[in-house]
């Protein structure tokens, strides 16, 4: 099974690890993984959710120490005690759970622990809001030095998660699915920023579950399953096949099963729709069985307007018709009640909670349908957990153990079922399959095809335009607050949707 | 989340049974089952009104009132029982529990309506109700000879070796445990202190979750405050002066996360009872109550030192610290638009 290519000798590692084993209660994160990071060169790591490939970058970066194996720096054993240490060797990450301070300043973020001081060793805040600036336009990144981090959409967050990583001098820079929260023209950016990174000798290790942008920017790759190192080489001489196959063991075909469902009569009715500064006369119908998408550029309001339709901010004008009849949603918990669910993005932040064991997440919206006079029933909330966790193919050592020992895709799996177990009459998905494996992925499709096919009504938010071709009866796009247009199914084409999304009509 | 817990409460078990055993070989019959039954006795209220803390903690909150309302209810109820002999005791306990309901509301009212935070909130209520409790009784004291006798006796009467009192304890035991594991509203409490923001979109209105956690701390006070004026026979303005604290220590020792969100009530029932050992002991091995409080204020600094170490080993830093560093209940809509 193991496919081990020759790797070009003239390059000597720049980092190594060997042997790499990592035990949690209960799973086997790593056990014996070997990975090589070469200077001036892309490594991608792939694997499914699960594989150990968050673990293995919180070894390399000293919050996790290993049960055994060595990591050698150029050609010296290191050991990381802490994240100190690994900074110090020169080894930097953006994780996939970003950790950044809401209520701290940009620039304090990106040099929270390293900050420039003065000769009294006391912060030396010009320095600092100056090199900000500087590491944030080096980056492309229109964000201000100054500004509150929690005034920040998500994906401004996560460029400011890339310049703090950047911002330590660093031989190795790690990027745990930096492009999850991004849409197509940042990721272009970020690409921009890795080559640049290439040409001044760093080694890159880069996580993706998108294979398109793993053949576009890394030049070798790792395999990682259940734990352990099946394969590695250059992508070059390996087909996107081959690696599928190495990591699921068996190869999927990623295809989107968008089956055709009778389109019925108008279930939600959105008109003139508007917010102060989000968003701005959003208009559209949706009907039984179809799948709207809603496609643009990261912080095009999208998220925004989904939010206002769900009750957690409240528009200043516009109006909801459900099945013909007007409501007003106040809080989600009208939404939910009216019929309406909405499956947020961050779904670290507002989705799980991580310290809760799987079931009692998954059975969170539903609370009331698993009550027998006042009472919760147990046996019915793990029913209904082991229901979708199958067929989301949740992998967890138990439903009892809490969502915040699971992997980052896996976590996605719990809030994705958690909402699909309240049968809605409108569900909207906001980037559904957002860190989410390729097997798993068709999985979520074939759910939401499923679902359509029942009579529901889907909205799907999603930077990726595989996705929103392959799934959407009705494409509307959203550019600065406001709809950009509406695309029927058969006249869907991709460049039209982009420059739509960019404006440049 | 329940297996660091079933661990550390063996903990507790284990470490109150060695020190019930170390008690015992200097004061032989400290051991004895009446002895014993007299500390779980003498502990009911204590273990009472951590519960109603637990409620409110869950959440992410604090209620620093309950000993000041405490004190209110049961000037009340003494004033109102000496003044009224004729009024049935359920009717009174009624009463009691009511008033401290209300006293509970305002706390809950202000953190969900007004924003205040909770330790401000009950900051200020703690003294407010104190106030109140001497404005009552223009600071004169209820004696035992104005209660009536079913008021002061039905509590210390003997069943099967417990008395009433401990019996009382362990129903709200039961009630609470059941309503924190298997109802909507206890789900409510772990998911609102867990991750608030998520709580929110799961429809769960964090607020009105608060709002009853401090109302359920107050009830439970209120009752106390009945228990605590029959047991001691006397009500003035400063009883239970600083017992605010030990409902606090009783759950911190047990393991309620001060951040909210994890928890059981076993955890603050052993919290409790360690207190009430450590407490029932030192004097009898002659210690003086200065040293008591001494002890009882290292222990819980070694208590939230093994909470502390407790959490690193299971080497959940990135996670858990993301879901510390994020208290935001609402969302701030994002500038992206604008972009
Ligand atoms: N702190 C933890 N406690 C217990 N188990 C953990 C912990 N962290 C990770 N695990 C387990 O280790 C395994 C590997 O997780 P890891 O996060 O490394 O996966 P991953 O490859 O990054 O997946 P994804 O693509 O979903 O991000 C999983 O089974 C996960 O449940
Ligand atoms: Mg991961």
């Amino acid at each position: 099974m193991s496919v081990v290519q020759a790797v070009p000798e003239s390059q000597t590692p720049l980092l190594e690890m060997r042997g790499i084993s990592k035990s949690f209660p209960g799973v086997k994160a790593l056990d014996q993984v070997d990975v090589t990071l070469h200077p001036g060169t892309v490594t991608a790591l792939i694997g499914e959710n699960g594989a150990g490939k968050s673990t293995l970058v919180k070894i390399l970066t000293g919050i996790y120490q290993p049960d055994g194996g060595e990591i050698v720096v150029s050609g010296a054993p290191v050991h990381f005690a802490n994240a100190e240490a690994a900074i110090r060797s020169g080894i930097t990450a953006i994780h996939q759970e970003t950790v950044l301070f809401d209520e701290l300043s940009v620039a304090e973020n990106i040099f929270l622990g390293h900050a420039p001081r003065n000769r009294l060793g006391l912060v030396n805040w010009g320095a600092m809001n100056a090199r900000a600036a500087a590491l944030l336009t080096s980056i492309d990144a229109p964000i201000s030095p100054y500004t509150r981090l929690k005034d920040l959409s998500i994906a401004h967050r996560h460029l400011v998660a890339i310049a703090r990583a950047l911002s330590v001098e660093a031989r190795v820079v790690i990027m745990d699915e930096p492009t999850a929260a991004l849409s197509y023209k940042e990721v272009e950016d970020l690409f921009q920023i890795i080559e640049r990174l290439k040409r001044q000798g760093k080694a890159i290790l880069f996580i993706s579950h998108k294979f398109e942008e793993v053949y576009q920017i890394a030049d070798r790759f790792v395999v990682f399953r259940d734990g352990r190192s099946i394969g590695a080489g250059m992508l070059s001489q390996t087909g996107q096949d081959e690696i599928v196959r190495m990591m699921v063991g068996r190869s999927v075909e990623h295809v989107f099963p968008k089956v055709d469902v009778a389109i019925g009569s108008t279930v939600l009715n959105v008109s003139g729709y508007s917010h102060p500064t989000e968003f701005n006369e959003v208009s559209f119908d949706l009907r039984r069985g179809e799948i709207l998408g809603l496609y643009g550029l990261v912080g095009a309001g999208r998220s925004e307007f989904c939010q206002a339709l769900f009750g957690i901010t409240r528009p200043s004008a516009g109006t909801i018709e459900l099945e013909g009849r007007r409501i007003d949603i106040r809080s989600p918990a009208d939404a939910i009640a009216a019929g309406i669910v909405y499956v947020p993005e961050e779904r670290g932040r507002h989705g799980a909670v991580l310290q809760m064991p799987i079931f009692q997440n998954m059975s969170m919206a539903t609370l009331g349908s698993t009550t027998r006079v006042g009472f919760l029933h147990q046996a019915e909330e793990f029913a209904l957990a082991r229901r979708y966790a199958e067929r989301l193919d949740l992998r967890a050592a138990a439903l009892s153990v809490p969502v915040g020992t699971l992997s980052g895709g896996n976590q996605q799996k719990v809030v994705i079922g958690k909402w699909l177990a309240t049968r809605p009459k409108v569900i909207i998905l906001d980037e559904p399959t957002k860190g989410i494996d390729i097997g798993s992925k068709a999985a979520v499709h074939a759910f939401m095809s499923e679902l359509a096919g029942e009579g529901l009504s889907v909205i799907m938010v999603s930077s990726e335009l595989p996705e929103i071709l392959g799934m959407s009866d009705r494409v509307l796009v959203m550019r600065e607050g406001r709809m950009a247009g509406m695309w029927q199914r058969d006249g869907l084409d991709a460049e039209v949707l982009v420059r739509a999304a960019t404006g440049n009509m | 989340m329940s297996r660091i817990l079933k661990y550390r409460e063996l903990l507790l078990v284990a470490i109150i049974v060695v020190l019930i055993a170390v008690f015992s070989y200097r004061a032989p019959g400290f051991a004895s089952p009446e002895s014993l039954a007299n500390i779980f006795n003498d502990t009911s209220i204590l273990m009472i009104l951590a519960l109603g803390q637990m409620a409110v903690i869950l959440t992410r909150s604090i209620d620093l009132s309950v000993a000041a309302n405490l004190s209110f209810t049961g000037m009340a109820i003494a004033m109102m029982n000496a003044a009224f002999p004729q009024i049935p005791l359920p009717l009174l306990i009624a009463v009691a529990m009511s008033i401290g309901a209300l006293l509970g509301a305002i706390n809950g009212f202000m953190v969900w309506k007004i924003g205040i935070p909770s330790i401000v909130a009950t900051l200020g209520t703690l003294t407010i109700y104190r106030g109140m409790a001497f404005v009552l009784s223009g600071g004169a004291w209820v004696n035992q000879t104005q209660m009536t006798p079913s008021f002061l006796n039905t509590p210390r009467m003997s069943v099967l070796g417990l008395p009433l009192l401990g019996w009382m304890a362990i129903l709200v035991i039961a009630i609470i445990s059941l309503v924190f594991t298997r109802t909507v509203f206890g789900r409510a409490l772990y998911a609102t202190g867990g991750n608030p923001t998520a709580a929110l979109y799961a429809g769960i209105d964090v607020g009105r979750t608060r709002f009853f956690a401090f109302v359920l701390s107050g009830a439970l006070a209120g009752l106390c405050g009945y228990l605590w004026v029959s047991r001691y026979a006397v009500a003035y303005v400063d009883i239970a002066a600083g017992f605010e604290l030990d409902t606090v220590a009783a759950c911190v020792i047990g393991g309620i996360s001060t951040l909210g969100g994890i928890g059981s009530v076993g955890g603050a029932i052993l919290g409790a009872l360690f207190l009430g050992v450590i407490k029932n002991a030192l004097p009898v091995i002659n210690i003086s109550p200065f040293w008591q409080m001494a002890i009882s204020g290292f222990v819980i600094i070694v208590a939230v030192l093994f909470n502390a170490r407790q959490e690193k080993r299971k080497g959940r830093l990135i996670l858990r610290d993301a879901v510390k560093h994020q208290p935001a209940l609402t969302e701030t809509p994002a500038e992206g638009a604008a972009a």
